[in-house]
Order: C-alpha cells, then structure tokens, then sequence
C-alpha cells in the first residue's frame, strides 16, 4: 500500500538519495537502519513534502496515489504521517488547540465534521497515558522547553491522535532514557495495527527488542544495501557498517 | 511553477490583507461647517453646544497654545504635511434630541448593524451599556437607568458639560493639560464631543462601559474627549472600539482621553482599534494622534491600558500613567499589528512620583508587509518615589522580509531604591515552524494565527471576554475555544 520506486533525490543539486526503494503492507512495520550521512532524513523530509528537496526520479506511491504533487497539508491528510527527529517548538501555541487544530484539519481534508471538544479531551485523556504524560504537559507551548524525550513521546502523542495509516518515524528512540525507550515504544505497539504500516528510522537495536519488525534495511550512500530480518541486526551491531560496506565492495 | 515559500508568502499576505469590513459610508444628511479652522470657528461649535464661557475661554486658549506648537517630529513616522484649514471640524446628523430609537435615522441604525453592533440587540446583552458616537454628537446611550440606579455617571461629554459642570470642570484638562502636546492642543480647541464617566466612592459599576466611535463624515476631523474619574474605592471597566469607513483621503483622528483614579480605585480600559489602514498601496487611511493618560491620584488606585491596535495609517499613541498615589500601580498591555504600508509609534509611559509604585508593561508587535513599527516607552522613577518597581517586556515578530520593527525604551531612573526589569525579543515566524504545521495537516493561513495568536495570548487575556473575541476575530485567528 506505501511504496517508494527507484526515488533519487537532491538537495541544492547534491544527490542523496540514489535509487531508494520500499514497498511496505499493511500491518507492517519496516526499520531502516545506516550510518550518520546516508540520507535517512532526507528520506523522511521528502515524505513530508518539505521545500528544497527535489525528487529527480522516482516516485512515492501510497494507495496507488503520487504524492509527490500533494502539499504537506495534503499528504498528511491523506493518511501519511512524519514524525522528525527534532520536532520544531512552537512558543506560545497551546498545545491542546495545536493538536486539535491538527486533528480537525485531517477530518476536514477527509470530509468529516469537525470533532466536538467533549469528544477530543476524552482522546486525548486517554491518550496522553499511552506516552506517559500528565494533563498539565498537554497545555504546554507545542515542544517549547521540552526536554529531548519530552519532544519524542510528544510526536507519538501526535501520531495516537492523528491515527495515519502510514507513520514514518526518524529517530524516534534517539537520546531517550531507558525509560522514555519502553514508553515511545510501548505508544508505538498501541497505534499500530493489521491496517496501519510503520518505517522505523533508527541508529540502534535497542528499541527493537521492544517492537517487533517484519524487515529490516540498510541504508548507506542513499541506496539500501541489504535487507532481512532481525538476525541482521545482530549481525550489524556485532561488526558494524563496515562489514557492509566490505561486503559490497 | 511557485516554490513553496512563494506560496506561503501568497497565502500569508492574502491573509494580512483581507479587504476591510467596515468600508462603507452612511447617507445621513449632516450639517457641517466648512472647512477651515479660526477663533470662530470654535466659538460656532461652542456655540452650536450651547457650552458655557469658562468652556469656551478654554477651548480658545487651547488654540493660541496650539497655534505656536509645532508637529511632534521625533517619532518613527513619516507624517505627510496635514493642511489643518482643509479640514471641517464640527459635523452633526441634523435631526437631534431622540426619544427613543424609533426616531433614529434608519440608515443610522442599518449602519450600526452593520459594525455588528446591533443598539436593540445591545440592550439585551448582558451587562454591555453603548454609548454609541456617530461622527461628533452621541445619539443614543442605552442602559443608562440601570447605571443611575448605582450612581453611575455615563453620558456623552457634552451632555456633561451642562449637567454636571463642577465635575467637568475639576478635571478637564487635569490629566492632559491644554498645551501638552500638539494633537491634545487642538483636541482642546475644537473636541467635539465624547463619553463623560463618573463612578462615585465605593461603587462597583455593575457593567463593562463600552463606546463605539467611527469616523463617518468625508474630511471630518474626529476629535473626541473621554474622561473617566473614579472615586474612592470604585471600579470600572471601559471599552472602546472604533471602525470608519473606506475612503481614499487621509482622515484626522486626534482624540484625548483622561483618567482619574481616586483613593483605592480603579480604571481598566481597553481600546480595540480597527480604523481604516489605507489599501494596500498606503493610500487613504486614518491618521491616529490620539492622547490618553491616567492619573493614579489616590494611594493605592490602579489604571491598566489594554490596548489591540490593527488599523489606522499611521498610529502616534502612548497611554500612560502617571503614579502619583503611594502604592498606585499601573498597566500597559498592547498588541499592535502593521501590515501594507501601516506605520505605527506606540507606546507608553509610566511616571512613578509615590512610594512604592508598581508598573507593567507588556508589549507585542507584529509586523508585516512594508509595514514600520516602534515600541516606545518612558518608565521615570522619581527622586521621591521609595521602592518603585516596573517590568517591562517588549517582543516583536516579524512578517516577511520588508517590514521593520524598532524598540525606543527610555529609563530614567532618579531613586536608587528602585527596581527595573527589561526584557525585549525579535523573532521571525520560520519556514521550519510553518513546515512543522504542515505536516500536521495545518495549512500555512492557520498555522500563522496559531503562532501570532500565541505570541498575543498574554495581552488576549487581560480584554474583557466580548472584546477579546473581537480582537482575535479582527486578527483572522481562529479563536482557541474553551478546550482544557
């Protein structure tokens, strides 16, 4: 149902990503895993549909769709979700109506009637339990002073309450405490279902012994290298990039 | 094919530059005098008035101290040359003295309607008493008896003059003296009319106080006097907003209001002031000089300015206060918006002269267009005034890459047991932030009011509920609802 075919992409005409392709069903959830440089974020800000990264072949397909000639608005609307690895703060925009504001877009995109206030807070009450937050957090400016692991478990917290069909997340698990890891993760388990795919972009393991991946991959260079199951993972951690990088060569 | 950015820049000035509502004209037939401004022309208005001598000999003291004072020129504006004899200073619909609404001019009441200030409407409201000013003479006050129930005075000025002169004339001029600056000088000589409020000693008015003003008549200067004195222990909220119509001429606004505090009393007043900016080349729009100061007489009196300032060509306003009263404090909340080519020097000043006087100053400017903005501010500690404290806090955002936003303050500090804190930010709404938004299904118009209204939260707060949606409606934000 997502798909990304034969993507090359650059940045002020510096290639990054080369041939990048992944094709992930529903129910799903991928991990992409690579060195420092090989294009994850690139990966991640052209699924989003951010300014200046320019798809030069290719193509990213969810339900048959492009979605290149969609805006950002229009993306997410459709179902596809981002969440960045330094999520932006927004001083002073309260971050209840930021989120409702979020929630009631993708409605509208959809069709639907905008979600009452009664019903929100329900959700968001029993969402903010998944994340480990209390209900004074969600008042609080949209990640303005919010510690690293604060801003993470606040993109799941967008992502519960945004319910995406497809949910890209570029490390997610980065600079987290053991403690925030088992709570990202635990939020990550609870959204995701027979219907809903996830990609994984991380640096570590660890986070994996708490989820449970159909496939991993390599990225390196901007193209990916291998892909297999979680034996690869032990593998990389045990020899490292290198051994990759050797055996391609 | 447009980048993103291009857009964005698209959606953002289509947003800031939404055709003004309010333009239209009402056609009431008004006497007017000609243009042209002399000794007789004041003693016509004082005359047609029907003032009393003292009033009159005021107005034409007024007009000498005026005719030798020049036009401030420090400000941050560029003010284009205004031909004072090119303007009619006194205008009134011609059929006056109404009993009821019924023999108002229907057209007049269409107009109302229009502002969104339905008078029939009004009265139901809860707890909102309009003083409404059409051009210069009040037509129609509502909830006046309830307001006499309390011993609350609320009448237009010049139903003042003659009803309750003593109290007029003690304070008139007490706060903003005849010749303290240019504008308030010729407000002196030829104010045409305004709200006159009196709360007597402990006494709560039992409803916020709110005046529309709009400029109606084509080259009619608006020149207003609002005076409010509340006694001992008495408290009162005052709101004023203002709209008037399109018109390609620059029009002449240069109102004074003057707010006494007594002992233990007091004085909110909020202004949300949409006139006409111009279009979008700067042509036409009113001009603002507009004076207001309060006075904290009394030990322990407070004043606090609220002020939400998105129209208007070019804006010359400092509400102040003056602290004279041992524990006296005072406020100053402001949000500002220029877009276009709006110029705006805006401010206020705190004269602290008691013991233990307190200021705060909360200023947001928000910037856009080719629009030039300046806080300026004045915080004095006298020698006199013992643990004195102000806070000041000035922020501006930026809009775009042609707009300009300036910070004037001054400190003057002559007691050393005084305590000043400030603190001032500048910062740009990024392409991350709006990117940020995007991703989240927020399109670049709602992520702008999201970040301006929260930028503006603060000073949002502290309007009267009713007003604070006016602001926020005025400012295209989709209004935070009563979520958490």
């Amino acid at each position: 149902m997502f798909k990304i075919k034969n993507l090359h992409v650059s940045i002020d005409n510096k290639k990054i990503l080369k041939d990048f392709n992944i094709n992930i069903k529903p129910g799903e959830l991928h991990v992409i895993m690579g060195p420092n440089g090989s294009g994850k974020s690139t990966l991640t800000n052209t699924i989003a549909g951010k300014e200046n990264y320019e798809v030069t072949t290719g193509d990213i397909i969810y339900n048959n769709k492009s979605l290149l000639p969609l805006n950002p608005e229009e993306r997410v609307g459709e179902g596809v979700f981002v969440s960045f690895q330094y999520p932006t703060s927004l001083p002073g925009v309260n971050n209840v109506y930021f989120l409702k504001e979020a929630v009631n877009s993708i409605r509208k995109y959809n069709g639907q009637d905008e979600i009452s206030s009664v019903e929100f807070m329900k959700k968001i009450k029993s969402k903010i339990s998944d994340v480990d937050f209390n209900e004074s957090f969600i008042n609080r400016p949209v990640n303005d002073g919010f510690s690293g692991g604060e801003k993470k478990r606040n993109e799941i917290l967008q992502l519960l309450m945004m319910e995406p069909n497809v949910a890209i997340l570029d490390e997610t698990d980065s600079g987290l405490d053991i403690d925030a890891l088992k709570t990202v993760a635990q939020g990550i388990n609870s959204y995701r279902n027979s219907k809903r795919s996830i990609i994984l972009i991380t640096h570590y393991q660890r986070i994996l012994d708490y989820l449970d991946p159909d496939k991993i991959h390599i990225l390196i260079d901007g193209t990916i290298v291998k892909q297999g199951g979680l034996e690869l993972v032990d593998t990389l951690e045990e020899k490292g990039y290198k051994w990759i990088q050797k055996e391609k060569a | 094919m447009q980048t993103k950015k291009e857009k964005d820049d698209i959606i953002l000035s289509e947003a800031l530059n939404k055709k003004y509502e309010y333009g239209f004209t009402t056609d009431i037939e008004q006497e007017t005098l000609p243009p042209g401004l002399d000794e007789n022309v004041i003693k016509t208005i004082s005359n047609k008035k029907d003032e009393p001598e003292w009033l009159l000999d005021w107005r034409l003291k007024a007009y000498k101290r005026w005719k030798k004072m020049k036009t401030p020129n420090w400000a941050e504006l560029s003010i284009p040359e205004i031909d004072y004899n090119s303007i009619s200073y006194f205008s009134a619909p011609k059929k006056r003295e109404y009993k009821s609404l019924d023999e108002v001019d229907p057209e007049l009441l269409r107009t109302y309607e229009k502002l969104g200030i339905p008078i029939h409407e009004q009265k139901m409201l809860a707890g909102v008493a309009v003083d409404a000013v059409f051009d210069s003479v009040s037509i129609a006050t509502t909830f006046k008896e309830d307001l006499e129930k309390a011993g609350v005075i609320f009448c237009p000025f010049s139903e003042a003059v003659k009803t309750y002169p003593d109290l007029v004339r003690k304070y008139l001029g007490s706060v903003v003296p005849i010749a303290d600056n240019y504008f308030a000088a010729l407000n002196s000589a030829v104010f045409s009319d305004g709200s006159f409020v009196y709360i007597p000693k402990g006494v709560t008015c039992p409803m916020e106080l709110s005046t529309y003003f709009r400029i109606n008549a084509l080259n009619t200067g608006q020149f207003e006097r609002t005076l409010i004195v509340a006694d001992d222990n008495s408290y009162v909220s005052y709101l004023e907003g203002c709209t008037a119509p399109m018109r390609d001429e620059n029009q002449l606004h240069a109102a004074v209001v003057e707010l006494v505090a007594l002992e233990e009393a007091e004085i909110k007043y909020s202004t949300v002031q949409n006139w006409y900016p111009g279009d979008e080349n700067g042509k036409g729009g009113i001009y603002n000089f507009v004076t207001k100061r309060g006075n904290c007489l009394g030990k322990k009196s407070k004043i606090s300015w609220t002020q939400i300032e998105t129209g208007s060509a070019i804006t010359w306003k400092y509400p102040s206060c003056i602290l004279k009263g041992d524990d006296s404090k005072g406020e100053f909340y402001s949000v500002a918006v220029t877009t276009n080519k709006q110029q705006a020097d805006t401010g206020t000043k705190m004269i602290h002269l008691g013991n233990n006087t307190k200021s705060t100053i909360i200023s947001k400017g928000i910037s856009a267009g080719d629009s030039c903005q300046s806080y300026r501010g004045e915080v004095k500690i006298g020698k006199k005034a013992d643990n004195s404290q102000n806070y000041s806090q000035c922020d501006s955002i930026l809009i775009g890459q042609n707009c300009s936003a300036h910070t004037f303050p001054y400190i003057d500090v002559q007691n050393q047991t005084a305590k000043m804190e400030h603190e001032a930010t500048t910062s740009n709404i990024s392409e991350d932030q709006l990117f940020y938004c995007n991703s989240r299904g927020i399109s670049t118009e709602a992520a702008i009011s999201l970040i301006v209204n929260g930028f503006c939260k603060e000073v949002f707060k502290k309007l009267p509920m009713e007003f604070a949606m006016e602001a926020q409606k005025l400012m295209e934000l989709t209004l935070e609802d009563s979520v958490g």
